[in-house]
């Protein structure tokens, strides 16, 4: 019983309900708050919530072939092996890596990066530790992948230039994309975003970039908001890059390189009918597999310190004074203008006199009364110095940019040079003085300003074989597509000169100056022309001593040794022009390479023995027995064109 | 009086006094604690760990110290209350203090195993205190002037140190919570016209202050003041939380997108979405049917509490239970209130879902009261 005192205390029944009543408001409030968001925004929230998790993720394509004119490869993709490792399912990544490194080569390089990528990155972000594996090195890995936690074997494609040095000056290379690369571009693809994507770099493989590229597929990834991969939702496969064939024979550029081995030097095969470049050597080449990972220092220094310059493609970057391969261009101009007939003779007593200099021959004593088939097969300069002089420099350059010199010819490659056909306006600008009789004689022998490229000099003894202006190319077909070649313009030169100069060339092979260098297949006749071009000046003094023997001189100072040529003489088909730097004479050292490329081509195989005089066959069997020879090194590894 | 003395007319002793526990409220509670532990497990990619399992464990033993509290006489928990609430002052200094001599700003205090939160605590011990002030106090003197200070002294204590710790969270639960027995117990509502001007005017003076030699919150705090009312303006930053808590709501729809099949959850987009934003987790899973179905639940245990309130006759019983009905519905408001962006972000867990050991137990703790009110109210006829 409750004591009798003060009345109970009221009860809390009316402020009660009046609190309840404000809670239930405010709870009617979150219900009323979370129908608008759940009910009537659903559908636009829905759709956020797509776009956060869906992530679209780059797969590059597969990059456009390069064939040979006969679909022979030159640049293919392979497989490339590598392995990535992933920080949290490695546990230690160090021992790991420790243990990776007895399976695999991994220098200590490579692992110091992977390390600090590693470090640097979310523990799921697999990182590169190895590329460029073989095959059996990714069966090891696999067969030891219950001690290897978080290695991950993967496959992807990168180049591979399966003949690697002969055709790096046509190709070029790819590698991976630089911050360089990417400043030049005005509006870059997404997909050279993609951390080491190849792109072309030089050559063909970077001026038909784009044909080659192709076109990114996409994968949609879940990704959680960390970025990590949760799954993948869907894929669009690309468009692979589109394939390039050139013009270009693998069997002969192949035999050119294997020929010019040791020696510093370049040939440009044509077809004089249509201008397709058959082949295109540069001596010595470089290796562009070792630019597609990107080149190592050591390997770099070693190719910009070669004095041979290994890196430079000499067929279209080097000029050289084109010497007495330049005659034809001079009797063309004599010939053209009226300045001389063919059977025109010109005294030679082994020097010309202009004023108190001496312009010597380069036969002491000379030839004797020359005729324009002599002069040639001879390759009698003083013929030429009072060519030269009748003619003057401006008719001389005017028939030199005819023949194809002094242009800078199309070609997808870096560096194409101009060469140099001088004349008396180019030397007031250039030198500002006057253009004297003297430099006309040096002009008359391709020697003094003139240069010249080996890919001009074969356009240019193109051009006299066949009597058209024909034009080099590279591309025959892009995408199957084939590049469409018009029959070239004939050129505005007489027949009639035309063929006295020829038959001076034909002489030249047949009869004078590179006879021992002739073809004597009746199908495959030859008819060339020998040039030596001076890079010093022989002084009055040494003359008079008895000029110094070639062999006498340092490397870089001997001459340098030039030979053009096409055949067959009858129905030409094939022109050549063939330097080599720092040779010698030409008829010496650059006539008998350049006959052995010329009849590869002619022949589509190894030149037979019948080919050549009898008296030489044996000699040039042995040495095409040792060209096939298998190189000392096996080659790299086996190439899986296009996975 | 002595605590031997009979607990009071008409209540039961021994196993009748253990059934006469107010089942629907323990129905009501494990049901939305059920709720908690199947979205940590969804939260934790379907695992029992790191979670779900921890808050059962906690489940259990709250429920036991419910029971415990429930038994023991309601005359007690009255006389305790103004040590509990001194005592939680003194724990609120200590932890201020601790954080003032280098260990760093912390809110709790490692006893052995559990970590204890003395702001928690105190969101009880405030009702308790402010329910044995008002059943000491005679009824015709509460709205004297001079007997709304101290009531009003006892509040603003703990909310100064909270805010200091700073809290806001918790600070604005005290004064709401505090409020809310003044009201029950009958105070002149003129004084709470007053006090909610003087809110709206202190209010005013938060936001003017920014930027001057008296500002009187923390930059964060402003932060996520203007981030609330313009989540859209730093939507990576500070505004990232709301942005994506409204996402995971509304792309649940009505039926919600499966249970463990929620991607805002799943994919980590969900910041804190095994604490504070919970409820945006079964929003996603479950739906508009999902967090109604949560939200009358919470709804079903107030207006129970509020009902006991009003039906019992013992002015400390009525006070504690409607305090206490309070301090709960603010919890549940506050927090959805925030993660569906109609509060500012202002770190209140959802009550008995949110994973957290110090609010459950002292959430469990404050039912226990409830059901002691309940089992110790007076009997019979007036």
């Amino acid at each position: 019983m409750r004591p009798v005192g003060p009345p109970p205390p009221p009860r809390v029944t009316r402020r009660g309900l009046m609190l309840l009543g404000l809670q239930l408001g405010v709870i009617g409030t979150l219900g009323w708050r979370a129908r608008d968001l759940q009910i009537v925004q659903n559908e636009h929230f829905r759709l956020m919530a797509e776009e956060n998790r869906i992530n679209i993720r780059l797969l590059p394509p597969a990059r456009g072939l390069i064939y040979d004119r006969d679909g022979r490869l030159i640049a293919g993709n392979r497989q490339n092996y590598r392995v990535v490792m992933v920080r949290e399912q490695a546990g230690d990544p160090e021992e790991i890596l420790d243990r990776l490194a007895r399976i695999v080569p991994l220098e200590d390089a490579d692992r110091d990066r992977a390390l600090k990528e590693m470090a640097g990155r979310s523990a799921f972000v697999p990182v590169v530790v190895a590329e460029h594996l073989t095959w059996d090195d990714i069966a090891r890995i696999s067969a030891n992948a219950p001690v290897l936690p978080g290695v991950i074997p993967e496959v992807g494609l990168s180049r591979y230039y399966p003949d690697g040095i002969a055709t790096a000056h046509v190709v070029g290379y790819v590698g991976p994309v630089s911050e360089s690369d990417l400043a030049k571009i005005e509006s870059p693809d997404p997909l050279l975003q993609i951390p080491r994507f190849q792109i072309g770099k030089t050559g063909v493989e970077h001026r038909l970039e784009e044909e080659l590229r192709g076109e990114a597929g996409n994968q949609r990834i879940e990704v959680s908001a960390a970025g990590r991969v949760m799954r993948e939702l869907g894929r669009t496969e690309g468009k692979a890059g589109r394939d390039v064939r050139l013009t270009i024979d693998q069997g002969v550029q192949d035999f050119a390189m294997k020929r010019m081995e040791g020696q510093s030097s370049a040939a440009v095969v044509m077809d004089v009918t249509n201008g397709d470049i058959i082949a295109l050597a540069s001596a010595p080449g470089f290796d562009p597999n070792s630019f597609v990972f990107g080149i190592r220092s050591g390997e770099w220094n070693m190719l910009l310190n070669d004095e041979y310059r290994p890196l430079s493609n000499k067929t279209v970057a080097g000029t050289y004074p084109p010497g007495s391969t330049f005659k034809m261009c001079v009797a063309l101009a004599a010939l053209e203008g009226g300045h001389a007939g063919p059977g025109d003779g010109v005294y030679c007593g082994g020097f010309t006199t202009l004023g108190r200099r001496r312009f010597h021959c380069w036969k002491r004593g000379g030839h004797g009364t020359v005729s324009l088939r002599n002069s040639l097969s001879q390759s009698c300069d003083c013929y030429y110095y009072e060519m030269a002089r009748r003619v003057g420099p401006d008719a001389i350059s005017a028939m030199a940019n005819k023949l194809g010199l002094g242009h800078r010819h199309e070609l997808p490659m870096p560096a194409v040079a101009e060469g140099l056909m001088p004349d008396a306006a180019w030397k007031k600008a250039h030198r500002d003085e006057s253009w004297t009789s003297g430099d006309s004689f040096n002009y008359g022998i391709g020697q003094g300003f003139t240069l010249a490229s080996p890919l001009q000099l074969a356009v240019y003894t193109a051009r006299i074989a066949s009597g058209r202006a024909v034009k080099p190319r590279l591309v025959g077909a892009i995408g199957g597509e084939p590049v469409p070649v018009e029959l070239a313009a004939p050129l505005d030169i007489s027949e009639r000169s035309l063929r006295s100069v020829r038959d001076g060339m034909y002489a030249v092979s047949n009869e004078g100056t590179a006879y021992r260098s002739r073809l004597v297949d009746p199908a495959m006749v030859m008819a060339g022309k020998t040039g030596t071009s001076q890079v010093r000046i022989i002084t009055a003094a040494e003359r008079a001593a008895g000029v110094t023997k070639n062999e006498q001189l340092p490397w870089n100072r001997r001459d340098h040794a030039l030979f053009v040529a096409y055949a067959p003489y009858h129905a030409p088909r094939y022109a050549i022009s063939q330097i080599v730097e720092h040779g010698g004479g030409g008829s010496a050292a650059a006539a008998p390479i350049a006959r052995d490329i010329l009849a590869r081509a002619l022949y589509g195989r190894t030149p037979p023995a019948e080919a050549y005089p009898a008296e030489q066959r044996e000699e040039i069997e042995e040495r095409f027995r040792l060209m096939q020879a298998p190189p000392a090194e096996a080659a790299g590894a086996p190439a899986d064109d296009r996975a | 009086m002595s605590l031997a003395e009979p607990s009071g007319r008409g209540v039961p002793r021994g196993l009748p006094k253990l059934l006469s526990l107010s089942w629907p409220l323990v129905l009501l509670v494990s049901a939305v604690a059920g709720a908690g532990f199947l979205m940590l497990y969804s939260a934790a990619g379907g695992e029992l760990d790191p979670w779900a399992r921890a808050q059962m464990v906690r489940f259990a033993a709250g429920m036991s110290a419910m029971v415990v509290i429930a038994m023991i006489p309601l005359r007690f928990w009255r006389m305790v209350s103004p040590l509990a609430y001194l005592g939680s002052i003194g724990l609120l200094v200590l932890v201020e203090i601790m954080g003032e001599i280098g260990m760093g700003a912390q809110r709790w205090i490692d006893i052995g195993p559990v970590q204890l939160q003395p702001s928690e605590l105190m969101k009880v011990a405030l009702v308790m205190a402010l329910a044995a002030y008002y059943h000491w106090l005679p009824v015709r003197r509460v709205s004297h002037p001079f007997w709304v200070l101290l009531p009003l002294a006892l509040i603003l204590a703990p909310t100064a140190l909270v805010l200091k710790q700073p809290d806001l969270g918790t600070a604005l639960l005290l004064v709401m919570g505090g409020g809310a027995v003044m009201f029950l117990a009958g105070v002149s509502l003129w004084y709470f016209g007053s006090a909610i001007a003087a809110g709206a005017g202190l209010i005013f003076l938060v936001l003017k202050s920014r930027g001057t030699d008296w500002q009187l919150l923390e930059d964060y705090q402003y932060r996520r003041i203007f981030t609330f009312l313009d989540p859209s303006a730093d939507p990576l930053g500070a505004g990232y939380h709301i942005t994506q808590a409204k996402i995971a709501m509304g792309s649940g729809g009505l039926s919600g997108r499966g249970f463990m099949q929620g991607t805002q959850s799943r994919l980590n987009f969900l910041p804190e979405k095994h604490t504070d934003f919970i409820f945006t987790t079964l929003a996603e899973e479950f739906g508009f049917m999902g967090s109604m179905a949560l939200l009358g639940l919470y709804t079903l245990i107030i207006v129970f509490c509020i009902a006991a309130a009003i039906a019992n006759r013992d002015r400390f019983g009525a006070l504690l239970t409607g305090g206490i009905a309070v301090t709960f519905f603010l919890f549940f408001a506050v927090n959805m209130g925030m993660v569906m962006g109609l509060m500012p972000v202002v770190g209140v867990p959802l009550p008995l879902v949110s994973y957290g050991g110090s609010a459950m137990l002292v959430l469990l703790a404050a039912f226990g009261l409830v059901q002691s009110a309940w089992v110790h109210r007076p009997r019979g006829r007036d």
